[in-house]
Order: C-alpha cells, then sequence, then structure tokens
C-alpha cells in the first residue's frame, strides 16, 4: 500500500500541489537533499503530461499519484486514465500546436534524463510512469 | 509561489524579468508576453531568469516558442541564468547548444554575436 496517495482534477493549477506533496513525503522518507529537486521535477513533469493527456482526449477522471517509501527506495506512481498514452489517435489533439507536442515529448526526456529508474507503461486503461530513487531512513525523531 | 513578469528596454534590446515558478500551469503568463512583445516589434529578448526558483519542460517549451518567434524577424533571445538546479534542466534536453546562456543581464545585453 502507498505511503501517501493524491488525486487531483486534471487540471495544470494542481500540479503544482503534486510537487510539493511529493517533496515533502520524499525527505521524509530519507531521499538526499540534494536529489529533491529531481524528484520535485520528475513527477511534476509526470503529472503535467497526465494532465495534458486527460484534457487532451477529454477524461474527466483524476489523475493519481502514489508516493511509496520502500526499505531503501522511495517510489513514485503517476496514473492516468488516458486511452491512448503513447501515439495520439488522428484528431485527437485539434487544439494542440507544434509547441504543445513537442512539450510533451520534452516532458518524457526530462524524466529519463533526471531518473535512472523510471518505466512508462502504457495500456487500453490508461498509463503509468514509475520511478524510484533510493533512500536511506534515518530514526525520525518526532 | 506564481510567476512574477516586468519587462524593461535596455538600448535595443528588452530585459524581460521572470520570478517564481513557470510550469504547466503559468507558463501560458509568460508565453502571452513574448508573442505581445514580438508582435509589438520587439525582436532582441534577454529573459532573465535569476529569480526563478522551479522551471519545467512546460517552460521549455515556451522558451523554445520564443526563440522561434523571434528568429523568424531575425531577432535573438539570451538567458541569463546561474542557477545550477536550473542550468541542469537545459543541460539535459541539450537546449544549451540552443540557447545562448549568460551569467548576468549586462553581458546578455551586450552580446552580439
Amino acid at each position: 500500500m502507498a505511503t501517501v496517495e493524491l488525486r487531483f482534477s486534471a487540471l495544470p493549477e494542481h500540479v503544482r500541489t503534486a510537487r510539493l506533496v511529493a517533496a515533502a513525503v520524499a525527505r521524509r522518507a530519507g531521499v538526499d537533499e540534494a536529489v529533491l529537486d529531481e524528484v520535485r521535477l520528475a513527477v511534476g513533469e509526470a503529472c503535467t503530461r497526465a494532465v495534458g493527456l486527460h484534457l487532451s482526449n477529454g477524461v474527466d477522471a483524476p489523475v493519481r499519484v502514489a508516493l511509496t517509501e520502500e526499505e531503501k527506495k522511495f517510489s513514485i506512481e503517476v496514473g492516468d486514465e488516458s486511452p491512448t498514452s503513447t501515439g495520439h489517435a488522428p484528431g485527437s489533439h485539434p487544439d494542440v500546436d507544434d509547441e504543445g507536442e513537442s512539450e510533451d515529448e520534452m516532458g518524457l526526456a526530462v524524466i529519463s534524463g533526471l531518473v535512472d529508474d523510471v518505466e512508462v507503461t502504457t495500456s487500453e486503461t490508461g498509463g503509468v510512469i514509475r520511478m524510484s530513487w533510493p533512500a536511506s531512513p534515518q530514526s525520525l525523531v518526532p | 509561489m506564481d510567476l512574477s513578469l516586468s519587462t524593461r528596454t535596455v538600448g535595443d534590446r528588452t530585459v524581460v524579468e521572470v520570478g517564481g515558478e513557470i510550469d504547466v500551469y503559468t507558463a501560458p503568463k509568460l508565453r502571452e508576453q513574448l508573442v505581445e512583445l514580438v508582435n509589438d516589434g520587439s525582436y532582441h529578448l534577454v529573459v532573465d531568469m535569476e529569480g526563478v526558483d522551479f522551471l519545467d519542460s512546460t517552460g521549455l517549451g515556451v522558451l523554445v516558442g520564443g526563440l522561434k518567434r523571434v528568429r523568424a524577424h531575425e531577432g535573438s533571445l539570451r538567458l541569463v541564468c546561474n542557477q545550477e538546479r536550473i542550468l541542469k534542466i537545459f543541460r539535459i534536453t541539450g537546449l544549451t547548444k540552443v540557447f545562448p546562456i549568460h551569467t548576468s543581464v549586462e553581458d546578455a545585453v551586450a552580446a552580439t554575436d
């Protein structure tokens, strides 16, 4: 079970909230301070991509973020419910110009450049981006 | 934190000072600002990113879009940035080869190449 789970309406204004929550949980899980910026950026990119997919495909469902503290790692799953996470169905992006398309690709490029352990899966019911970072939980003072 | 934008003219350059977070929510404001400047005839832009706390790929996309617009008028778009965490994003995406990145506004304004 995830340590913290988040569901938010697929709107750009909520991506920042997801970044802040992810960074806070990652810090508590013992992710190195120097890496927290990367966690923040990577989860932001993954959520931005999910929000974009939901908006452009007219999906009403929320975006899911699961933050899980494990023994020696901290993992994040960002799930969308957009049926065509890879490639774009013809005519599915009527309002998106070239810039929008390249931003989506750039988002994945940033994630793969930042995170060593990353996996992107897609299916008919949606896609998931799984990322993890090493963590060494300290005995935290309550 | 929201996005703050202010512009000033230095010689034939227009300096856009950006502060706060540039992400999927705030990037459209930066895009509007750059489009407006180009539409008003400012083709030599210096984007000062020293006050930026967060930048993601949406922000990068807006900067690339701005560069395309000024280049259509034989203009330029230079960045000012000394923050390692922001520079890293430009390096990961290979955009350090696309944007001239300067250490100070004075330096960017003086550059002519």
